[in-house]
């Protein structure tokens, strides 16, 4: 264990390097550049808001607030996937000539795509306070889905990663998976009457939904679910496992693919 | 008497070059299926066993294809070996193919500490010898320009100043004295030359019989992946001449 700790400090400063390249070249050479962070999903924000609100007649007030959380969670869920799925490949040149720990390098696409995420949160703060959705002690629930999520993605993102390294079609066929899963996370909809049928599984086993559920019920002060967050620690540990184990067992054949 | 910097005990490395190249779900299934799934087993490296010196320069000869290169990918940590181990004493920085671990938009300030970085270096230690690299690799009007627009000798030369700004213990060239014009590679030749004297240990890969002796205090023969003869160098630089001719 010990061995592994020096092995990551030693690589820390790259791990850092890496993270803040990720960063600086998803807004390079744009006008606006970091602000697109914040207006991307605040534009989405309104046109979700407008098809799925006004045109559908729901009046809900806080309606953005909802669509926002979901829709946050989501895209850097799907963004932090797909770069973690590609991200051996991307740097196959490096890969060739220097000895580095491969898992930094889908780490690292998972880590920028969490700045950028947390960045964005604070959309959402102004939001929330213009529309009158107030704090309340049930905020640190959403502390909890932060950090499920992080671990969720890095999890997936190495089985992904791996799997990328073999099969190209793997990026093809994961953009389908990944509509699936935003169609069943209920980020426009409010789910209460999916879940009263008998489809009500579809989200249940959903790891997005669930924790999504459990971030939007910090934001709007409600006791969170607490079989959804048993599920999604669950699944978190399991991916992370199977991650691990799977990324270990096949990253010296890597070089021999890409 | 003379303790040893790397040792290269019994390493194997196999290929499977497959007929077809196979990366996508669909091929592999039904290939699978048919069992048309055929590698090549192609040996590059055969129950290759040496001892390197701390101190000694040793130049690896062969011909195209004998595994020089692979050789060197195994030492430097890249390839892991099927079979056999590699052990190695002290801090070490490959040359091989310099300048490839460079982001195209990145500029060539930023490479630098992305690069450092990924040779280990630490921040303190690339901002305290940035002014050197930019020194050394002429590039002042260029550094804040993205690489993609840099030359391909603008680029060897800022990879080959950020890797041997350290003091390595253990330094592995791969034809990477003929980077950039001639003034740069007379340049080059010195730094590296210059780092002999404070007893650094060197792999040298040339096709130039002359440079390694010019280099090398010893020389070894790579032919199709095996350890054909390992020793001083004029013993070997004699030999070598009798193969090629």
């Amino acid at each position: 264990m010990k061995k592994y700790v020096d092995n990551f400090m030693q690589y820390q400063f790259l791990l850092s390097e890496l993270v803040k390249k990720g960063i600086k070249l998803k807004y390079r050479r744009s006008y606006l550049g970091m602000i697109w962070s914040l207006l991307e999903p605040l534009l989405t924000m309104i046109v979700l808001t407008i098809v799925f609100g006004t045109l559908y007649g729901n009046t809900d007030k806080t309606f953005p607030v909802y669509i926002l959380t979901g829709r946050l969670l989501y895209s850097f869920f799907s963004q932090a996937t797909k770069a973690a799925l590609k991200s051996i490949r991307q740097n196959s040149a490096m890969i060739k000539k220097v000895y580095v720990p491969k898992y930094l390098y889908p780490l690292s696409s998972v880590l920028f795509n969490y700045v950028i995420f947390l960045i964005s949160l604070i959309v959402l703060a102004v939001v929330s306070v213009v529309l009158g959705v107030k704090p309340t002690t049930h905020l640190w629930q959403s502390l909890v889905a932060l950090v499920l999520i992080l671990f969720i993605s890095y999890g997936c993102g190495m089985i992904l990663a791996t799997i990328g390294v073999f099969f190209r079609d793997m990026e093809y066929l994961w953009s389908v998976a990944l509509m699936l899963v935003m169609y069943t996370c209920a980020i426009f909809y409010y789910p209460s009457k999916l879940l009263k049928s008998g489809w009500a599984w579809i989200l249940k086993y959903n790891p997005l939904y669930c924790v999504i559920d459990i971030f939007r019920s910090g934001v709007f002060g409600e006791p969170m679910n607490i079989d959804y967050l048993i599920y999604t620690v669950a699944f978190a540990v399991l991916s992370m496992l199977i991650g691990l184990i799977c990324f270990k067992k096949k990253q010296d054949d890597f070089i021999l693919y890409i | 008497m003379s303790k040893p910097a790397i040792i290269v005990d019994n390493v194997s490395m196999k290929f499977n070059l497959s007929k077809e190249k196979v990366d996508s779900l669909k091929d592999y299934i039904i290939k699978s299926l048919k069992k048309e799934i055929q590698y090549n087993e192609f040996w590059a490296l055969q129950n290759v066993s040496f001892t390197v010196e701390k101190g000694d320069r040793v130049g690896i000869l062969g011909l195209n294809g004998a595994g020089k290169s692979t050789l060197l990918k195994v030492i430097a940590g890249v390839f892991k070996p099927t079979e056999g181990t590699v052990t190695k004493y002290g801090k070490m920085v490959p040359l091989l193919e310099l300048g490839a671990g460079f982001d195209p938009q990145y500029t060539g300030r930023e490479n630098i500490y992305l690069y450092g970085a990924m040779l280990g270096y630490t921040k303190a230690f690339i901002d305290e010898k940035y002014d050197e690299i930019v020194k050394f690799s002429e590039l002042k009007e260029f550094i804040d320009v993205p690489i993609k627009n840099y030359s391909s000798g603008m680029k060897s030369r800022l990879g080959f100043s950020i890797a041997t700004v350290v003091s390595p213990k253990i330094l592995i060239l791969d034809e990477v004295l003929s980077v950039g014009d001639a003034k740069f590679r007379k340049k080059s030749e010195k730094k590296v030359l210059s780092m002999f004297d404070s007893g650094v240990t060197v792999l040298f890969v040339s096709h130039s019989l002359a440079q390694v002796q010019r280099i090398c205090n010893k020389a070894m023969i790579l032919e199709k992946g095996k350890l054909i003869a390992y020793g001083d160098i004029d013993t070997i630089s004699e030999q070598y001449e009798q193969m090629t001719n």
